[in-house]
């Protein structure tokens, strides 16, 4: 499929000609190759929650895995033949009846995107990001999400080298779910932490 | 500007949603191909993105955010002319 | 400066000219150590164009709040203080 550099969609902004110019130029002196480019962009545009939810789903059937799980998620990844990503560090955080974490990068856009996909624009946002510090119950309200208030909220900040994903509790019920599709069970949302996992499958 | 931690803002959370166009997979690629060749880190792309007057911080896009760093990074080490 | 979980420690509060990744809503305010991370490249000098070496140590971090809810995020070693 070839693309006219010069002939923008009419529905994409000024930046998107820019963005391709860039490209070419970058090419052109040699600094990358339109492989490598190619490449990348296929590893991004591969990578959904499904991986994410794949570890989920094995952490709760088995106990010894959410362990490995939690003290290393890039080795647990692996162990289920996932890619974690060249890098940066993965780590597990687990929901328990006591505790809920809700994960944000309130500096950027810090996101576990090899496990997750890339990140939802509200994640990003620059609402989310000043009220997930200050106002987590309320950004949860706005989600859907109520928790008692016996649960402790726990707002996990991704400031640095350390990326995070959240393991949610495994919905009452599920224990005749064969482990396959537990894992439709866990939405990216669950795993950021803005909500529960499903309760049932989706039709 | 960028450091947006407890900002007061009584703006509700806008949940839609957008699959990400065919330029802004290719921003990204382009940031992580220049990572992944030792050209540009993302210390340096958080570092551009920064630099970003605080108008056109607030008014950009997430990827032209990426592209407005990329191209001042790269300017600045002299990979770009 | 190294430190353990369970640590008392302080987020420094200076002014900091250049890209850190100390969020301003932290400076200043008290925590524990609630994890240690390994160390990694500096990103306040690897953001413009060095190496970031020696590396950090990273630590994760619950900040002291007033009600049943916390913030925890990841602070390097030399944005902590003992106290």
């Amino acid at each position: 499929m070839s693309h006219d550099h010069d002939h923008a969609a009419l529905d994409e902004p000024a930046v998107a000609t820019r963005v391709r110019a860039l490209a070419d130029r970058l090419v052109e002196n040699g600094v990358l190759t339109r492989e490598d480019l190619r490449a990348r962009m296929d590893w991004l545009v591969s990578r959904t929650p499904a991986d994410g939810a794949k570890l989920v789903a094995r952490a709760w059937v088995d106990p010894a895995f959410k362990e490995r799980l939690l003290s290393d998620a890039r080795r647990a990844a692996l162990e289920l033949d996932l890619d974690p990503g060249p890098s940066p560090v993965v780590v597990a955080l687990e929901n328990t009846a006591t505790v809920h974490h809700m994960v944000v990068c309130t500096l950027c856009s810090c996101y576990p995107k090899a496990l997750l996909g890339p990140p939802p624009d509200w994640y990003k946002s620059l609402p989310y990001r000043s009220r997930a510090v200050s106002d987590p119950r309320g950004v949860l309200r706005e989600f859907g999400l109520e928790l008692s208030e016996e649960t402790e909220v726990r707002v996990v900040d991704s400031t640095a080298d350390i990326r995070y994903l959240v393991i949610p509790r495994r919905p009452a019920g599920s224990e005749a779910i064969p482990e396959e599709d537990l894992a439709s069970l866990v939405t990216r949302d669950s795993m950021i932490g803005v909500a529960p996992a499903l309760d049932s499958l989706p039709a | 500007m960028h450091d947006r931690g407890g900002w007061p803002t009584d703006e509700p959370i806008d949940r839609s949603e957008h699959q990400l166009a065919d330029w802004e997979v290719l921003m990204d690629s382009i940031v992580g191909t220049l990572g992944a060749n030792g050209v540009m880190n993302t210390d340096e792309l958080r570092r551009g993105i920064e630099s970003m007057p605080p108008e056109e911080y607030e008014r950009a896009s997430y990827y032209e955010r990426w592209f407005y760093s990329v191209e001042t990074v790269l300017t600045e080490k002299g990979v770009l002319p | 400066m190294s430190f353990v979980v369970g640590e008392h420690v302080r987020v420094s509060d200076r002014a900091h000219v250049g890209h850190h990744r100390t969020p301003g809503y932290v400076k200043g305010r008290s925590g524990t150590i609630a994890r240690v991370h390994a160390s990694y490249p500096n990103p306040e000098t690897r953001a413009y164009g060095a190496d970031g070496l020696p590396e950090k140590r990273l630590y994760h971090v619950v900040v002291d709040g007033d009600g049943a809810d916390s913030v925890y995020l990841d602070v390097f070693e030399h944005w902590l203080e003992a106290t």
